[in-house]
């Protein structure tokens, strides 16, 4: 067959508009929660967005209260794939390493999870990550509960 | 193998399979979009490729080749006229259905603005018809738009109630696209002429998108009681790219390109030969399939919704129950997210659309269901499955083995449960 496209392929070969990670992301979800009893020992609970726009992420934070480091972090989220990658992805950059500080966790950047998942299409941007705001929140709701 | 590690490889793949199905794309492909695509039936093609070989004369040429192209023209339009039960004269070949939409509503409005500036149609119309009836709004025309019940049907009465002495065009889909509720053209039709015989007026005329008829739904132009029609070659095993509008001998339409006197001056430009022959011939199979492929894909479509409402719970469907497609089915599963559900059915080598915003460029979810009454939750969540001339039983029972974990699954990573 004579290939109708400039590179001299045949066919074309993306058969997936996302990033491997955000595949393997959204296939294998990372941290979240099967059951309300893993997070009965969590410190704080958040959440942001809301199912009208198609999004709505929860998430749990364990904190240790000497280093005010995140030791573990779990999440549930309504949403489209990028959503459900992003959340993952975010569950194990603020947990890695020993866990992200409070501090660093508050200024996680909705661009970093970007960078982490390999990039994400343009309109998905906006309404993927709210998961930066609901580890926002979750914080927030530590801070007033544990200080 | 024997190796404990290998053992305890396998198992932890199987555990994952279980729980996060295959890591490796499917090689199965269960093709469930039939709303959006159709595949280009093998005879259709076969009569199409000589019109893109040896006979690729001009229509408009006065030698054998384009006399015999335009022989080609003729004779599909004459076929295409006897299924519409219309003159061949009535039959305009254009682009595609976004283009007879749009030549049925701006042609029309733009035709007739002295004789009113009403327009009537519904909030589930295709973009076609919306895109066109919010240009007319800037241009001055007044729109209302009706909005059908629960379940998606539009009433004779409605329209009736919502015509005014300056009302010049009514357009009211055939069937739903989305939701498949299909409307009750012929009374709204016979109620209309019924209309212009008591008032003595020539308008207003009746146009339907009939896109998502073909195949299922008579498409006799007299019984419907239309004065316009639109048809669509990509959804009925034809080629994309042609579309039919049917006008009622003696309407005027105001064109929308100019140039050479092709379709009687109102669609200029050379005719796309293979098309035309293409999308005759698919009207023609479609037509000789309707009673048959009805009747098969009517208890294929009930058997899944049964399964599907009974197998997962908190769903339901969308549109009729009865007075829908054979071919729609769409139903919102609660708590699980519409694009979410159809890549992981894409993972399995099963093709579907939703009504999630996720998967367009606005923000906002499905205007037909939005406006049938369903919750931004509901609409998130609604997945539409449209069957077609290739799928079996077996499709069907894959679907309903494959799915209720997927929901299971993403339920399980909703905080909305």
């Amino acid at each position: 067959m004579t290939s109708p496209f400039l590179d001299g392929s045949t066919q074309t070969k993306t058969s997936w508009v996302y990033s491997d990670i955000v595949k393997d992301h959204f296939f294998h979800p990372r941290n979240f929660v099967k059951d309300d009893e893993e997070v009965k020992d969590y410190d704080a609970h958040g959440s942001y967005g809301s199912p009208a726009c198609g999004d709505e992420m929860h998430m749990w934070i364990k904190v240790d209260p000497q280093t005010k480091r995140i030791v573990g972090c779990k999440w549930r989220t309504f949403g489209c794939a990028s959503a459900i990658a992003a959340t993952s992805i975010a569950s194990e950059i603020v947990t890695k390493d020993g866990g992200m500080t409070l501090e660093e966790a508050k200024h996680l950047k909705p661009q970093t999870i970007i960078e982490h998942l390999g990039g994400l299409p343009d309109r998905k941007i906006h309404c993927s990550v709210l998961c930066d705001k609901a580890l926002f929140e979750a914080i927030h709701h530590y801070e007033q509960t544990h200080f | 193998m024997n190796c404990p590690c290998e053992k305890l490889k396998l198992l932890m793949r199987q555990v994952r399979q279980t729980w996060f199905g295959t890591p490796q794309k499917s090689t199965r492909f269960i093709y469930l979009d039939h709303a959006a695509a159709t595949h280009l039936d093998p005879q259709v093609r076969a009569v199409m490729e000589p019109y893109m070989q040896e006979e690729f004369g001009n229509p408009s040429s006065l030698y054998g080749q384009g006399v015999r192209a335009g022989q080609a023209v003729e004779n599909s339009r004459k076929s295409v006229a006897k299924i519409l039960g219309a003159l061949p004269e009535e039959i305009l070949f254009t682009s595609g259905g976004t283009e007879s939409d749009n030549l049925a509503l701006l042609g029309y409005a733009r035709a007739h603005a002295k004789g009113g500036k009403h327009i009537i149609t519904t909030a589930i119309e295709h973009h076609a018809v919306l895109g066109a009836t919010k240009q007319l709004e800037k241009e001055g025309f007044e729109v209302a738009y009706l909005v059908p019940d629960t379940q998606g049907l539009i009433t004779a009465q409605q329209v009736k109630q919502a015509l005014r002495p300056d009302t010049i065009l009514i357009s009211i889909m055939y069937a739903n696209n989305e939701i498949g509720t299909i409307e009750p053209i012929s009374e709204i039709g016979n109620m209309v002429q019924k209309y212009r015989q008591e008032t003595g007026k020539t308008f207003p005329v009746f146009h339907t998108d009939a896109c998502q008829a073909t195949g299922y739904l008579d498409l006799q132009a007299e019984k419907l009681h239309v004065d316009l029609l639109t048809l669509n070659g990509s959804k009925m095993y034809g080629p994309k790219g042609i579309g039919i509008l049917y006008r009622r001998r003696g309407i005027k339409l105001q064109s929308l390109q100019f140039g050479g006197s092709q379709e009687h001056n109102i669609r200029p430009g050379t005719e796309n030969v293979p098309v035309i022959v293409g999308l005759a011939k698919a009207l023609e199979i479609a037509e000789s399939l309707r009673a048959k492929e009805c009747e098969r894909l009517c208890t294929l479509r009930d058997f899944f919704i049964r399964e599907i409402l009974t197998s997962v719970s908190h769903t339901h469907l969308n549109g009729h129950p009865t007075t829908r497609l054979p071919n729609n089915i769409n139903i919102s599963f609660a708590a699980a997210e519409g694009e979410a559900m159809l890549l992981y059915l894409d993972h399995e080598g099963i093709a579907v659309s939703t009504g999630s915003a996720c998967t367009s460029q606005s923000l906002d979810p499905s205007h037909v269901l939005m406006a049938i009454g369903s919750t931004h939750e509901e609409a998130h969540s609604s997945l539409r499955f449209t069957l077609g001339r290739s799928t079996t039983k077996k499709d069907i029972e894959d679907v309903l083995d494959i799915l209720p974990p997927i929901i299971q699954k993403l339920r399980l990573l909703s905080p909305l449960v």
